[in-house]
């Protein structure tokens, strides 16, 4: 049966004669699929954190006049003097792009196609078409994004929560006009892209699997981007549920969020919704989103780690039950996010409960990347150092949740600096070093050519010092009670020593996010003139590096190889060189490890 | 102009990474294919590396430790359960303290005791149950502690004792201003909702004028409660969602449209008493030091002069609720028994401070 597709395939796509518009722009090929994704993931993270580098220049200079404002926000900057508004819409809109089109999309859309179909022995995804919607929906839910910057009335302005009544009474604010309304139709049509590309990625690994890629030889990677998957295509719809339930009471007069609203002089007709409603709502995709987020990067990092410290991942089995009950455990614990909304106190306990419970698969995560590295032979490759620097930002990130999942102690430090820090490093820094360690690991794949690693190890090494130089401090002003997205703390004395800090931290994300200049100039530049890239550069056991380094419609010339063993064979005993790729029999007497 | 100066400098530092980049790339030798992947030399080089940023890992701590641990939410609580709930926090700080440290010191001392070498072979290493249950085990002690003591601490907090007689208080949440409201003699709160609202009437709050209880209500725009009296807030809001957050207390709840939401604790300390405390005295000294400064500088550009600090109890506001979220807050007195009825001998009623239509 599979052999006979095969042939089909190949055949197929022998015979057609691409144009530059199949080829380029509307492809239905997984590889270029995934360029595109990446591409247009980058283009957001810049803008993203662009306006993040503006609020950290406000906070640490507050009503100081700044041409860089006059110049990007307009009539939002009069005389260069950042207004309030815009302040909270650069919070609302840097949180929607880092979360949702740069993690997300950029970070699961780009490495989810790139490597599900190469990695488990296909010619593509389940359907290509979908694909290619998937990609375009996405991309049309960008631009919309970006033209909501652009309304007169500012865009969205809410928070990335968009908690109602704020997001849902254009009387509240100016952002919560026509910006609000493209923020979520933006969303929606996010949401619609994400869930083709989810169930597409479920399916092809289910169904598509080369002969011998049992499910217990699948890279961790896939592993991890076939959760994801599944985790989106249940949460997803219920933020999408969420979003139209808002859209119904801002545009068509319903009370599902909205109750016993007096604002501006009038009492508004809404009567009988709640709004703790829409956080249970939002919540319920909101925290899963975390692992969204997050899994691939551990995914990659799983991948980078064992081939470059020329060991076996360790634990494998391990790290897969890890996976599973994370994913389990992220769909019953949104409520953390809410012990003080109002919500009766005994779930405030079941969730605080559920919540430290994933502590513990993210422990054996950590502890086995560690013991993966013991007696290793590392390789610092950049990828294997943004690798390595997940780690370490996942575990700094990930203790402090043991203080805001515990209720008792989220009621000091709730909406704080202190959350800002800890979902930074857990998941912001961590799932973007993720990113990273794909991009320099893939490039190769990619793109055919090989980025400059000087560059890379000057990359990494100053985002990482940036990095906790802008988030460990944050812990301690959050700490002292400085509230988050405060357009100035200086309308507090009692603030008035945190002052300096926050001047400190301004200046590492500046030097931060300025030097990934480096990374962009490294990306666009060996795109073009970059050293060509040898078939198999980091001597890895996947097997997407035994298609040949120009990309070819179906991936193999051939027939698609068929996989003898689990991918992390990395010096076993009894072979000359430290790697043994999947599609190599075992030798006579060899035994496979049980797993 | 020294924006424009900044932007200048801003841009020049921009051109001249990308030029030091183009001389790095340039300046590599011609080699084979292999070029771009980590050598020998790269490996010793990034391995150093990795000690040395342990060590910038450790360095921060100890700086912010030494410049910033003094924690207001760790020390000087000024509620009954405030004590209980920094305790727990510091333990939960302690043990991450501990764990931080060593996997920190594993994961970057094993990067470097490991980093490649030619010729080198790893150990081929790839299970160990009993490992795996090691570290399975103990986290689930751990945190079956911690998730056990804050439990207990949550329901402490959270449970209410009626037969304690706590004073009843409404916070009343707008946009951008707080609002108390005391129940008065009877200690029970009139009945109201924001239909009922009347500015011309002067009923800002949206008291049933029928309601025998709401009668000797009383609103105020500054907070006063006695020391050593349980208190019990109702929080209400009028537009959009409001977090009621008072850090000295270690209590905060949000202000929700449409319903009634609840927080309750005593105040165990003054404003008077927490003024005369040392650390607190040094605080205060510290930022009217910082405040001067900022003050001579406003006065060189001809601006007013920042007005001293004391140290004041707050109520913020904690949840994104508009353009002036930033400045949304209440000054909170405790104050002996003697002071607070004082004060409020003085406050208007509500029957009597409506006005006639």
């Amino acid at each position: 049966m599979s052999a006979h597709v095969d042939t089909h395939d190949h055949e197929d796509h022998g015979h057609h004669k691409e144009t530059f518009v199949t080829k380029y722009i509307f492809s239905q090929d997984h590889k270029m699929i995934a360029k595109q994704y990446l591409i247009t993931g980058t283009i957001m993270g810049v803008i993203g954190v662009l306006m993040s580098l503006m609020m950290r220049t406000q906070i640490a200079w507050p009503g100081e006049p700044n041409v860089i404002f006059k110049a990007l926000l307009g009539k939002w900057a009069p005389d260069g003097v950042m207004d309030a508004d815009i302040y909270l819409a650069l919070v609302t809109i840097h949180g929607t792009i880092m979360v949702f089109f740069v993690l997300t999309a950029g970070l699961s859309g780009t490495f989810s196609n790139l490597l599900i179909p190469l990695q488990i022995g296909a010619r593509d995804m389940a359907s290509g078409f979908l694909n290619m919607i998937s990609y375009w929906l996405f991309f049309v839910s960008s631009v919309v994004m970006v033209i909501s910057l652009f309304v007169a009335s500012g865009p969205a302005a809410a928070g990335w929560t968009i908690y109602p009544p704020l997001s849902a009474l254009p009387l509240a604010q100016s952002g919560s006009g026509a910006g609000m309304t493209l923020w979520l139709v933006s969303m929606a049509i996010f949401i619609a892209s994400s869930l083709l590309g989810s169930l597409n990625y479920i399916v092809t690994v289910i169904n598509l699997r080369t002969k011998g890629m049992s499910m217990t030889r699948l890279p961790l990677t896939i592993w991890a981007f076939f959760v994801t998957a599944i985790i989106g295509v249940v949460s997803f719809p219920v933020l999408l549920s969420a979003a139209l339930l808002l859209i119904m009471d801002r545009s068509f007069g319903t009370s599902f969020f909205l109750s016993d609203i007096f604002i501006q002089g009038e009492v508004l007709h809404y009567q009988g919704g709640s709004p703790v409603l829409f956080e249970h709502l939002f919540w319920f995709l909101g925290h899963p989103e975390v692992y969204i987020v997050l899994l691939p990067a551990l995914g990659i990092t799983s991948e980078v780690i064992a081939t470059n410290s020329r060991k076996p991942i360790f634990g494998y089995r391990a790290m897969v039950l890890s996976i599973l009950a994370i994913a389990f455990l992220s769909t019953i614990v949104w409520g953390h996010h809410m012990f003080i909304s109002g919500m009766n106190p005994f779930l405030g306990s079941v969730f605080t409960f559920t919540t430290l419970l994933i502590a513990i698969p993210s422990a054996v995560k950590a502890f086995n990347y560690i013991t993966t590295l013991w007696k290793g032979n590392l390789q610092f490759n950049p990828a294997m150092l943004f690798s390595i620097g997940l780690v370490s930002t996942f575990i700094t990130g990930g203790l402090t949740g043991i203080i805001l999942g515990d209720s008792a102690l989220d009621i000091n430090v709730h909406d704080t600096y202190f959350v800002v820090a800890h979902f930074h490093l857990v998941m912001g820094i961590s799932a973007l070093y993720g990113m990273f360690a794909g991009i320099y690991h893939w490039y190769p794949k990619l793109f055919g050519r090989m980025l400059n690693k000087n560059l890379g190890y000057l990359h990494f090494w100053v985002t990482a010092i940036s990095a906790y130089g802008v988030f460990f401090p944050m812990h301690f002003i959050g700490m002292a009670g400085l509230p988050r997205r405060y357009y100035t703390n200086s309308n507090f004395p009692l603030f008035d020593d945190l002052s300096n800090v926050n001047v400190l931290i301004t200046i590492f994300a500046l030097v931060g996010g300025v030097f990934q200049i480096v990374f962009l100039y490294n990306f666009i530049h060996s795109m073009f003139y970059g050293k060509k890239a040898p078939k198999n550069p980091w001597r890895s056991n996947t097997l997407e590096w035994t298609t040949e380094v120009k990309h070819i419609h179906g991936n193999w010339e051939g027939d698609i190889p068929h996989v003898y063993r689990w991918s992390y064979d990395y010096s076993k005993p009894g072979h000359d060189e430290d790697y043994v790729p999947q599609n190599v029999p075992l030798k006579e007497g060899e035994e496979e490890l049980q797993h | 102009m020294t924006t424009f100066l900044t932007i200048l400098v801003l841009i020049s530092i921009s051109v001249a990474i990308w030029q030091m980049v183009k001389i790095f790339d340039l300046s590599r030798q011609p080699s084979t294919d292999d070029s771009e992947i980590a050598t020998d030399k790269d490996n010793k080089v990034n391995g150093y590396m990795m000690m040395g940023f342990l060590i910038f890992i450790y360095v921060i701590t100890i700086i912010s430790f030494a410049l910033w641990g003094d924690l207001p939410l760790l020390s000087d609580a000024a509620s009954e359960h405030g004590p209980g709930v920094d305790s727990l926090f510091i333990v939960s700080l302690v043990i991450i303290f501990i764990v931080q440290t060593i996997t920190q010191f594993l994961l970057h001392y094993f990067s470097f005791k490991y980093r490649g070498e030619k010729g080198k072979k790893a150990l081929f290493f790839a299970d160990n149950d009993r490992l795996e249950f090691i570290w399975t085990i103990i986290p689930v002690v751990v945190l079956a502690g911690l998730i056990l003591s804050g439990l207990f601490t949550w329901t402490e907090i959270m449970t209410i004792d009626e037969d304690d007689d706590p004073i009843v208080i409404e916070l009343y949440a707008q946009q951008f201003n707080w609002k108390a409201r005391y129940a008065g003699e009877d200690n029970a709160l009139g009945k109201a909702n924001v239909r009922l609202i009347d500015l011309n009437t002067g009923n800002i709050l949206g008291l049933d004028t029928s309601d025998p209880n709401a009668q000797d209500d009383v609103i105020v725009t500054e907070l006063h409660l006695p020391v050593n009296r349980p208190i019990l807030f109702k929080m209400r809001s009028q537009d959009v969602l409001h977090s009621a957050y008072m850090p000295h207390f270690r209590a905060q709840m949000n202000c929700v449209p449409g319903m009634i939401t609840q927080f309750a604790f005593t105040p165990t300390i003054t404003t008077e008493e927490m003024r005369l405390r040392p650390n607190i005295v040094e605080k205060i000294n510290n930022i009217n030091k910082i405040r001067i400064k900022k003050s001579e500088k406003l006065a060189a550009k001809g601006e007013e002069a920042l007005d001293r600090y004391d140290f004041d109890f707050l109520l913020l506001c904690n949840k994104i609720c508009g353009k002036s979220h930033y400045n949304m807050q209440m000054k909170i007195v405790v104050e002996t028994e003697d002071e607070f009825n004082a004060w409020m001998s003085q406050q208007k009623d509500f029957a009597s401070s409506l006005l006639p239509n």
